[in-house]
C-alpha cells in the first residue's frame, strides 16, 4: 500500500478506470488545461487527450445534460462540479433526467454517470460555497450518493461509482484533498457502494459520522476514552443506499447512538438515521438518539462564526456524554 | 380546595394488601404534595408513600402496624374548614385501585380515575359486557403486563384514566420485563436506564463472583476429602424465578386437580401424522396445547386473572409454554393458540422453544400469557404440580406418557396413560370448574380427532 493524499487517490482512481475502460471520460470546468480547480484531474489531459478530458463553458446544466446523454448512449462520463454548490444549476438534469431515465424508459436506458466534486463546509468559503449538498440528492429515488472520508475510500468508492450503472453523486471535500492515508495501488481494488465501515470499535455509544465530522468524532472519542467512555465510530460512506444493517448492529451492541452532520439538522441525515434506529432497534435503546448538527443558518464568512456554526469536537463530546448519562445528570 | 382521599397504593402486580409501617404525618399536620405521608410494607419492599394533594391530614383511618387491602381509604387530606364526611363515608368500601405514580407514590384524587388501558371496542364476536372488557390486552407493551404491572383497572363507564407512567428507556423496560424487576420501585435519574435496572437486580452482581467453596474440615471428614459445598452466584434468571415464585405461591391460594388420560389413540394419531411427508413433526405437548386451547375457549373461567376488584376473563387463549434452560426456566407465549391448527402450534412452539434456548426471544413473546403449560414428560415424571405464574389463573402440569397395565372390558391389557395436574387460583375458580375443564381436556385427548376438526 502506498501513502498518498485524498486528491492523489481520486486522480489514481480516474486514471485506472480510464485506462481500464475506454468509455470513461471526464468533463467539466477547468478539468483539462488547468488540470482541475483542485488538481484532481492533474495529468489526465496529457495521458488521455482532449476527447476524453473535456473542458466546458461555465454552464453546469448544459454539460451535465451532455453527460447524461452520453451515458444513455453507452459512455461512462465523470462530470466534475468545480464545487458541488454549482450542481444546483444542474438540479433539473440530475433529478429529473439522470435519476428517472431508467424508470421512465421501463429499464431501456440506464445512466451510468458520476457527478463529482467537493462540497460541505471548508475554510471561509462563505454561505454559497459551504453547503452540505448531499441532502439535496439523497432524497431522490434513482440516485446513489457517496461521501468518502479517507483517501482509501476516495479511490475504492470512486472506482465503484464509475463502474455502477446508475447515476452516482460523489461529493468530496476541499479540506480533505490534502489529507494523507494508505491507499491500495491494486487497480482491482474497489469498495462496494452501500457498505458502511466501523472505523473504531467501542462498547458504550455508536457515533455515526462522515467526512470532516468523522475526524472530529475521532478526536472526541480519544478524549472520551480517557473518561472511560468507549465510542464506536461508524462511517456510512455511501449515504444512499445506506447500510442500515451495520448501523443497527452497532447500536444493538452499544445501546446508544449519536449522529454528527455538518449541515443544518432539520430533515438531515441525522433525522433519517434516528428514524430507522428507532424503527429497527427501539427496544435496544437506552437513550434517545442524539443529533449534533450544523446551526440552522447560512454559513458565515467570518472565521469565528464559521467555527460556531459547525459541530466541534467539544459539541460532539458533550452529546456523547449526555447520551451516556455521564454528565452527572 | 379539593378533598384528597389517600388510598392504599397498589405497588406491585401481586400486591393485595399493604401494611402501614408508620405514619410520618399525624392528624392535623399540614402537608404539601410530594411530602412523604407514610411508609408502607408491600410484598416486595418498604415504600414511601407520597401525598398528592395539599392541605391538612384530617383523618388517619388505618393506623401504623395495620394492614389494608389495596384501594382502601386510609386517610383524608383537606382544608380544616372542609366537610370530609362524604369522603369518610366511602371508607369501608375500597376505593378504586389507585395507580402508583413514579417510584413510590400513592394516588389520591377527587378527580375521576380511570383504567390504564382506555376501554376500547370489543373484539368482533365478543359480546358487550357490563364489566369492562378490553380488546385483547396482551398486545400492550410487555412492560405494562407482568413486570411493571400497572394497577388493575377497576372501571365503570364514568371512571377516567390515572396511570402512573414510568419513564424508562426501551432497553431498561426490556431488561426489567425479562428479569421481573418492577420499574416502579426503581428510582432513576430522570429516565430509568439499563444501569438502574441492573443495580436493582441483585443477581447482576456478575463481577465474576467465583463460587465460594469450603473445604471439609480434615478432622471430621476422613473418608471424602475435598470440597464440602460451594456457593454459586444466582444467574439473573434464577434470581428472577426466586423473586417471583414466592409472589405466586404465598398470595395465590393454589388448589390442584389431577386426572389420568388414556393416550393410546392420541399416540397412534400422532404416529400417523408424523409419518405424513411434508408435515411438521408434532409432539405430545402440541396435542396438549391444542386440547387446552380448545378447552379454554369453552371454559373461559379458567382462562382468567384475579384483579382484586374483578376477574378478567380472557376470550383468547395465549398459552405460555414452559421451556427449561440450563440455569432456569422461561415461558414463551403462543398467542391465540385457540385459532391455530395442530401443525401451526407444532411449528410455532418449536420455534419459540428453540429461540428461548438461544435467548433470542423478544420481550413481547414472554408476556401476556393467559394460561400456562409445564411439561416434564421427557424426564419420566409420573406427575407433578406446578406453581401458577400470576396473573394467570391456572397452569397445567403434564407428566410422561407411560405404558401401564390397564383393566378394561376385554380384561387386562397394556395402555398408554398420562397424568395431568391443573393448579388453580382459588380466588378465580373453584374445584368443580377446574375439574370440568380438565375433563374436557381429557376428552379432547382421548378422542383426538376432535383436535383436528
Amino acid at each position: 500500500m502506498a501513502v498518498m493524499t485524498y486528491r492523489e487517490a481520486l486522480n489514481l482512481a480516474l486514471r485506472e478506470e480510464m485506462r481500464r475502460d475506454p468509455s470513461v471520460f471526464v468533463m467539466g470546468e477547468e478539468v483539462g488545461l488547468y488540470e482541475g480547480a483542485y488538481k484532481v484531474t492533474q495529468g489526465l489531459l496529457k495521458e488521455f487527450g482532449p476527447k476524453r478530458v473535456v473542458d466546458t463553458p461555465i454552464a453546469e446544466s448544459a454539460f451535465t445534460g451532455i453527460g447524461i446523454g452520453a451515458a444513455v448512449l453507452g459512455l461512462r462520463p465523470v462530470v466534475e462540479m468545480m464545487t458541488f454548490n454549482f450542481a444546483l444549476l444542474a438540479l433539473d438534469q440530475i433529478v429529473n433526467s439522470a435519476a428517472k431515465m431508467f424508470y421512465m424508459s421501463g429499464g431501456q436506458y440506464s445512466v451510468p454517470i458520476v457527478i463529482r466534486g467537493p462540497g460541505g463546509p471548508a475554510a471561509q468559503l462563505a454561505a454559497q460555497h459551504s453547503q452540505s449538498m448531499e441532502v439535496y440528492f439523497y432524497h431522490v429515488p434513482g440516485l446513489k450518493v457517496v461521501r468518502p472520508t479517507t483517501p482509501m475510500d476516495a479511490k475504492g468508492l470512486l472506482k465503484s461509482a464509475i463502474r455502477d450503472d446508475n447515476p452516482v453523486i460523489f461529493i468530496e471535500a476541499e479540506t480533505l484533498y490534502p489529507v494523507k492515508g494508505e491507499v491500495p495501488e491494486d487497480p482491482d481494488f474497489v469498495i462496494p457502494l452501500g457498505q458502511a465501515i466501523v472505523r473504531r470499535e467501542g462498547t458504550d455509544v455508536t457515533v455515526i459520522a462522515y467526512m470532516g465530522m468523522m475526524y472530529r468524532a475521532m478526536e472526541a472519542a480519544d478524549e472520551l476514552a480517557k473518561e472511560g467512555i468507549s465510542v464506536e465510530l461508524v462511517d456510512p460512506r455511501t449515504l444512499r443506499p445506506m447500510d442500515v444493517e451495520t448501523i443497527i448492529g452497532s447500536v444493538r451492541k452499544t445501546h446508544r447512538a449519536v449522529v454528527v452532520e455538518a449541515g443544518a439538522g432539520f430533515a438531515g441525515m441525522g433525522s433519517e438515521i434516528a428514524a430507522f434506529v428507532t424503527e429497527h432497534a427501539f427496544d435496544d435503546l437506552d437513550a434517545p438518539v442524539e443529533r449534533v448538527t450544523g446551526a440552522n443558518a447560512p454559513m458565515p464568512y467570518a472565521r469565528n462564526l464559521e467555527k460556531l456554526k459547525t459541530p466541534s469536537k467539544d459539541k460532539i463530546a458533550a452529546a456523547i456524554r449526555r447520551v451516556c448519562n455521564a454528565n452527572g445528570s | 380546595m379539593a378533598i384528597t382521599k389517600v388510598v392504599m397504593p397498589k405497588l406491585s402486580e401481586a400486591m393485595e394488601t399493604g401494611k402501614i409501617i408508620k405514619w410520618l404525618k399525624k392528624e392535623g399536620d399540614r402537608v404539601q404534595g410530594g411530602d412523604i405521608l407514610a411508609e408502607i410494607e408491600t410484598d416486595k419492599a418498604d415504600v414511601e408513600m407520597e401525598a398528592f394533594g395539599a392541605g391538612v391530614l384530617r383523618k388517619i383511618l388505618v393506623s401504623a402496624g395495620e394492614k389494608a387491602p389495596v384501594g382502601t381509604l386510609i386517610g383524608v387530606i383537606a382544608e380544616p374548614a372542609e366537610d370530609i364526611a362524604a369522603a369518610l363515608a366511602s371508607a369501608p368500601a375500597p376505593a378504586v385501585a389507585a395507580g402508583a405514580g413514579a417510584a413510590s407514590s400513592a394516588r389520591k384524587d377527587t378527580r375521576p380515575e380511570a383504567a390504564p388501558v382506555p376501554p376500547t371496542a370489543p373484539a368482533p364476536g365478543q359480546p358487550l359486557r357490563p364489566a369492562v372488557v378490553s380488546t385483547p390486552a396482551p398486545a400492550v407493551p410487555a412492560v405494562s403486563a407482568g413486570a411493571v404491572g400497572i394497577p388493575a383497572p377497576a372501571l365503570t363507564a364514568s371512571t377516567a384514566v390515572a396511570t402512573g407512567r414510568v419513564k424508562a428507556s426501551p432497553l431498561a423496560k426490556k431488561i426489567a420485563a425479562q428479569t421481573g424487576v418492577d420499574l416502579r420501585l426503581i428510582r432513576g435519574s430522570g429516565r430509568i436506564i439499563r444501569r438502574d435496572v441492573e443495580a436493582a437486580t441483585p443477581a447482576t452482581v456478575t463481577v465474576a463472583t467465583a463460587p465460594v467453596t469450603v473445604a471439609a474440615a480434615p478432622v471430621t471428614a476422613p473418608i471424602v476429602p475435598g470440597v464440602e459445598y460451594e456457593d454459586r452466584p444466582l444467574s439473573q434468571i434464577r434470581a428472577a424465578i426466586a423473586r417471583r415464585m414466592p409472589l405466586s405461591k404465598a398470595p395465590v391460594p393454589h388448589f390442584y386437580v389431577t386426572s389420568e388420560v388414556a393416550m393410546d389413540r392420541a399416540w397412534e394419531l400422532r404416529e400417523e401424522l408424523n409419518a405424513l411427508e411434508g408435515q411438521p413433526k408434532i409432539s405430545v405437548n402440541d396435542f396438549v396445547v391444542r386440547a387446552c386451547a380448545l378447552a379454554l375457549l369453552k371454559h373461559p373461567g379458567v382462562n382468567a386473572s384475579f384483579q382484586g376488584e374483578s376477574i378478567r376473563v380472557w376470550h383468547r387463549a395465549h398459552i405460555g409454554i414452559a421451556v427449561a434452560l440450563e440455569d432456569g426456566l422461561i415461558t414463551p407465549v403462543l398467542r391465540d393458540s385457540h385459532a391455530k391448527s395442530l401443525a401451526q402450534i407444532a411449528v410455532e412452539a418449536r420455534d419459540l422453544a428453540e429461540r428461548a434456548r438461544a435467548r433470542k426471544l423478544r420481550a413481547t413473546e414472554l408476556s401476556g400469557a393467559t394460561f400456562s403449560i409445564s411439561n416434564l414428560g421427557m424426564y419420566d415424571v409420573t406427575e407433578f404440580s406446578a406453581i401458577i405464574n400470576p396473573p394467570e389463573g391456572a397452569i397445567l402440569a403434564v407428566g410422561s406418557v407411560r405404558r401401564v397395565a390397564v383393566v378394561d372390558d376385554a380384561g387386562l391389557g397394556v395402555g398408554r396413560r398420562m397424568a395431568l395436574t391443573l393448579s388453580c387460583d382459588h380466588r378465580v375458580m373453584d374445584g368443580a370448574m377446574g375439574a370440568r375443564f380438565l375433563q374436557d381436556v381429557k376428552r379432547l385427548l382421548e378422542e383426538p380427532l376432535r383436535l383436528l376438526v
